[in-house]
């Protein structure tokens, strides 16, 4: 049932907090990763086993420890459907390892959504915060405190030379990935991006685009991390990302002064275009409309569009994915229906506003 | 180039493996690739960290094992080789990281620049591993002040670092 809560909205409770910068960095996230000491790591573990670091790790919300954090609650993956388990992974909520390939696992997940503890992923214990806009510090912060409180109550795999052991040795060290999601419209459309990104790789730090298998960035939506987890204290990891972090807002920053400088015309016109088609449109697959919902946000970030909300943006980048169509018209869809049911859905939460508000100026 | 597999399609896709100095290449098209999955290296779906890190890790056996008998390193507590880490890319328990010893030390060093943790220490059974820290930091204190001849300051030292040490072994 109270999955059922989680699996419902498109938007958790968290990001309808304003965070810095929230214009360019939609969202700020740390995870680290813990294992237990004496037991063997997930994919090894007996089901007997995983069982018990379940039920050691899940201890430590039912008995109020993390009430200091706020309310929680735990969820057993495998008293969810596969839709269900589908949207978290939508909506970040947990990993698509935990979603499909747990055995015992299970996510505590704080009430507004910004935290979610994985059990049983690939490491035993993976916590996750995560922040509106720009905010990795405060993410750490969070991610650490309750990192105390794990330990307080159970013993981790702590190594003197290695560091925090973590099944894969991508992670070994701090255990920690701070990542920021970023919206580059402009660096995409002025052709600066694959320089950036060449030299974002060279600093230690990885980009991703969102959702995309691989490398192609749907939307102009980009998820830059850091690579190293040992030998560099955490400080220094937070640190290096906020850092180049910083300066790619500027570069993007620059970029649509540039953009509004030279042709503002012809963007308000692809802006306007893709919000007349985001408006009208009947079938509308998930690439396209990544694409276009990235020019209206641009287009509502310049002060272009002014009747809509750059919340229900947000809100339709995560509603217009496959599972959370599918959940939220409660049946399976193929490809085709599941492009008309997107259409339906953008149309709905963009056309009512226009008419109510009658912006158009 | 048509594809080797379909023999319809343009290949878009080329492979080139070599094993053992023997070269093999293949060409095919990005459907037959998408079919074969997981069995191509790099080819769309297929490709995770855990197979690049496998790449990565090959490297190790090549030259230093030939034939030893001690060449097949195993974690005691799991059973894990290391060639079966090699392959999976992850390790099966925390105790591998003790067996599988200084030999991970390039794979280390390839994936994150470092060999060594500085950060975080857990509070509850970290306390001796803090305390050695500190008496690190001490060492190189004294030697600097040894350098600069200042050597009261170095004596001063000195007693600090047998201090902690003492410590350390009532503990």
């Amino acid at each position: 049932m109270a999955a059922n809560r989680f699996a419902q909205t498109a938007l958790s409770e968290w990001m309808k907090g304003d965070g810095p910068d929230s214009d360019i960095v939609f969202s700020s996230r740390v995870r680290i990763a813990r294992n237990l000491h004496n037991y063997p790591f997930p994919i090894l573990a007996t089901s007997q086993q995983s069982a018990e670091v379940m039920s050691k790790l899940a201890s430590v919300a039912q008995e109020g420890k993390l009430e200091p954090i706020g309310p929680f609650e735990t969820i057993v993956l495998s008293d969810l459907s596969e839709l269900e388990r589908r949207v978290l992974v939508e909506k970040h909520l947990i990993s698509p390892a935990l979603a499909n390939e747990a055995r015992a696992g299970a996510v505590v997940m704080s009430e507004n959504e910004s935290v979610s503890i994985m059990i049983n992923e690939e490491d035993h214990l993976r916590i996750q915060c995560l922040y509106p806009g720009f905010q990795v510090q405060e993410a750490w912060k969070l991610a650490s405190k309750i990192d105390d409180i794990y330990e307080e109550a159970v013993d981790y795999a702590f190594d003197e030379r290695r560091g925090f052991l973590t099944s894969c040795p991508t992670n070994v060290g701090t255990g920690i990935r701070a990542s920021v999601m970023m919206h580059l419209p402009a660096l995409v459309l002025t052709h600066q991006i694959n320089r950036i990104l060449s030299a974002i790789t060279q600093v230690g730090l990885a980009v991703r685009g969102l959702y995309g298998e691989g490398s192609e960035a749907l939307g102009n939506l980009f998820q830059i991390s850091n690579q190293i987890t040992l030998g560099q204290s955490e400080d220094e990891i937070i640190d290096n990302l906020h850092g180049v972090v910083r300066q790619i807002i500027e570069h993007e920053k620059a970029a649509r002064e540039r953009l509004q400088a030279e042709s503002r015309l012809r963007l308000e016109d692809r802006v306007m275009r893709s919000y007349g088609i985001l408006s009208h449109a009947a079938i509308m697959d998930s690439k396209e409309s990544a694409q276009r919902l990235s020019d209206v946000r641009l287009g509502i970030d310049l002060g272009m569009i002014r009747e809509v909300s750059p919340q229900v943006m947000n809100e339709l980048m995560v509603m217009t994915q496959p599972g959370f169509l599918q959940q939220a018209f409660e049946e399976k869809l193929n490809t085709e229906q599941r492009d008309a049911r997107r259409a339906d859905l953008i149309r709905s939460r963009l056309l009512p506003v226009t008419h109510d508000g009658g912006a158009y100026e | 180039m048509l594809c080797q597999e379909c023999g319809k399609r343009p290949a878009t896709l080329h492979f080139t493996k070599i094993v053992n100095g023997e070269k093999t290449e293949f060409h095919i098209c990005e459907a037959c690739a998408r079919e074969r999955g997981e069995g191509i290296p790099g080819a769309p779906n297929g490709f995770s960290i855990h197979s690049l890190l496998s790449g990565l890790m090959d490297f190790e056996p090549a030259g230093s094992l030939a034939g030893t008998k001690q060449a097949v390193p195993r974690c005691e507590e799991c059973g894990l080789t290391y060639s079966q880490f090699s392959k999976l890319g992850r390790f099966g328990c925390s105790s591998c990281y003790k067996h599988f010893g200084e030999r991970l030390d390039p794979l280390l060093k390839r994936v994150h620049g470092n060999t060594v943790h500085v950060g975080k220490i857990p509070r509850r059974s970290g306390g001796r591993i803090q305390t050695q820290r500190e008496i690190d930091r001490l060492r190189q204190e004294m030697k600097n002040s040894i350098q600069k001849e200042e050597f009261e300051a170095a004596a001063k030292l000195r007693d600090k670092i047998r201090e902690l040490e003492k410590q350390i072994k009532e503990a």
